[in-house]
């Protein structure tokens, strides 16, 4: 599913550093529930990894050795060691480990550029580790966070209904 | 029969013992294992972690020690397996007679796998296996039919393991070196096929393009599935024709010959993909669990839906059934 028109265009208008800003509190928060995300990285740590959402007219860019990340309009065409691009939420599936990269590979869901090695360390970084994205963004908003987890999982229910996904 | 299921990481390894598996193989993150990938594999306490969540379970841990060891190197290999027993391996699973070799003379009582690797495929081969290194069990190639399966069931002093699911590697494993003529470097002795650190993916148009060092692999228009960009399964001009030389991008699916498979005196049924993530750890494992516990007109239905996971989207059933060019 990709996301709805509605939501993405105003994205397009929205100042990069609001958005920036909010996505900055939900990378440190994930990084303080799981403090050894990046070390399965090794060697590739110093390198820059972006994540070009189809849907959006947005880039991410992933520097784990800082640790840190930037939003950047699509334009702008940053300077990165390897990339991969998707709807979405796909790429926050993968983030998840919640669907399977190479069968989005296999079946064209998800292009991949770059160094390759790079790429599947991450990967592998991302796959190894136990990020559930409601659970943990809700952790960082007190109160709450019941309704936070609750609302987040629905909505990635809906996203990923009908892709290969499986969880134990 | 046994399901031997894959897992690169812990996660992946707590999925495959959670959705069913009787044993999980899994290995050290450095060049003892043929699936050295950035990123993937075991430090000696995530294994230690991994046997006592499995033990918990009743589920069995395999170590893959399945590379040849460089000479002048050995240690590599013997410490890994000094670990691997130490750490409570239920069995080693080797390809290297060097290393079955000192496994069998340092560590008696530990249990022996011949890898896939070991290209062991002949009753000569596999009986020479058991009675120098007391092997136990076999880890046949992706090359015999299931009749010769049969067959070397009845000459064989040892159990046999066959994979039956995933990435289907169509070559002499462990003697193939199409890796190492493209990029220098093989399974057979750095533990990487096609390493990621020579595989290109450009977009041209709407096709997405392959190229493994300075080959192109494959061409594949928009709407085509992709492959892993292996020379075994590229898509080459040849003289006046273009095609698969080899074998398509295609993965490997026998489930719907496991009563065969059984009858031909197969003890453990192999699913591959340490390189694959946890989600498809979980789908496959569980699901062929439920294919091998259920009749068999219920199976076909149960294992449609993996046919997306795998490369291409398409499956095949391989030499078993002896149907290539």
């Amino acid at each position: 599913m990709e996301v709805p028109r509605p939501l993405a265009a105003p994205l397009a208008v929205v100042p990069i550093p609001l958005i920036e800003g909010a996505v900055k509190l939900m990378f440190k928060s994930l990084l303080k529930r799981h403090p050894t995300l990046f070390e399965r990285l090794g060697e590739h740590k110093p390198k820059r990894y972006a994540f070009r959402p189809t849907d959006l007219a947005l880039v991410f860019l992933v520097e784990p050795a800082r640790p840190a990340i930037s939003v950047l309009r699509r334009a702008a065409d940053p300077s990165t060691d390897a990339a991969v691009e998707g709807p979405l939420f796909l790429l926050l599936a993968l983030l998840e480990g919640r669907c399977d990269a190479d069968a989005l590979f296999f079946s064209r869901a998800l292009t991949v550029t770059g160094d390759m090695e790079a790429m599947l360390a991450l990967r592998n970084a991302l796959d190894g580790s136990d990020i559930d994205l409601p659970r943990d963004l809700g952790a960082a908003t007190g109160p709450f966070a019941p309704l936070i987890s609750r609302t987040a999982a629905a909505i990635r229910r809906r996203a990923l209904a009908g892709e290969t996904v499986a969880w134990n | 029969m046994e399901l031997i299921c894959p897992a690169g990481t812990p996660a992946a390894f707590r999925e495959a013992v959670d959705a069913g598996a009787d044993a999980v193989y899994c290995g050290f993150r450095d060049e003892t294992n043929a699936r050295n990938f950035p990123g993937l594999n075991f430090s000696r306490e995530e294994l230690q972690d991994a046997i006592s969540y499995a033990r918990r379970k009743g589920t069995q841990t395999f170590v893959a020690l399945n590379t040849f060891m460089r000479a002048g190197h050995e240690s590599l290999w013997y410490e890994a397996a000094a670990d691997a027993v130490r750490l409570g391996a239920d069995a080693l699973i080797l390809a290297d007679f060097g290393l079955m070799a000192h496994v069998a003379e340092t560590y008696p009582e530990q249990r022996l796998h011949v890898s896939v690797q070991a290209s062991a495929s002949n009753p000569d081969a596999v009986n020479f296996l058991v009675e120098a290194f007391g092997a136990k069990r076999v880890v046949l190639p992706r090359t015999l039919t299931i009749s010769d399966i049969g067959r070397l069931a009845r000459q064989i002093r040892c159990e046999i393991e066959v994979f039956v699911f995933g990435g289907l590697c169509v070559m002499a494993e462990g003697r193939c070196s199409l890796s190492s003529y493209a990029t220098g470097k093989s399974p057979n002795m750095n533990g990487v096929c096609s390493p990621a650190s020579h595989v290109r993916y450009r977009q041209d148009g709407g096709d997405l393009v392959s190229e493994l060092g300075s080959y192109t692999i494959n061409r594949f228009p928009r709407e085509e599935a992709a492959g892993y960009p292996t020379l075994c399964k590229g898509r080459f001009d040849i003289a006046d024709a273009s095609g698969y030389a080899f074998e398509d991008p295609v993965s490997l699916d026998v489930m719907d010959q496991i009563d065969a498979l059984r009858e031909a005196g197969v003890s453990a049924l192999k699913i591959e993909g340490r390189q694959r993530g946890k989600a498809y750890v979980a789908e496959v494992v569980s699901t062929l669990r439920k294919a091998l516990d259920a009749k068999p007109e219920h199976r076909r239905p149960l294992l449609a839906r993996l046919r997306l996971l795998s490369e291409g989207q398409r499956t095949t059933s391989g030499a078993y059934e002896k149907r290539w060019r």
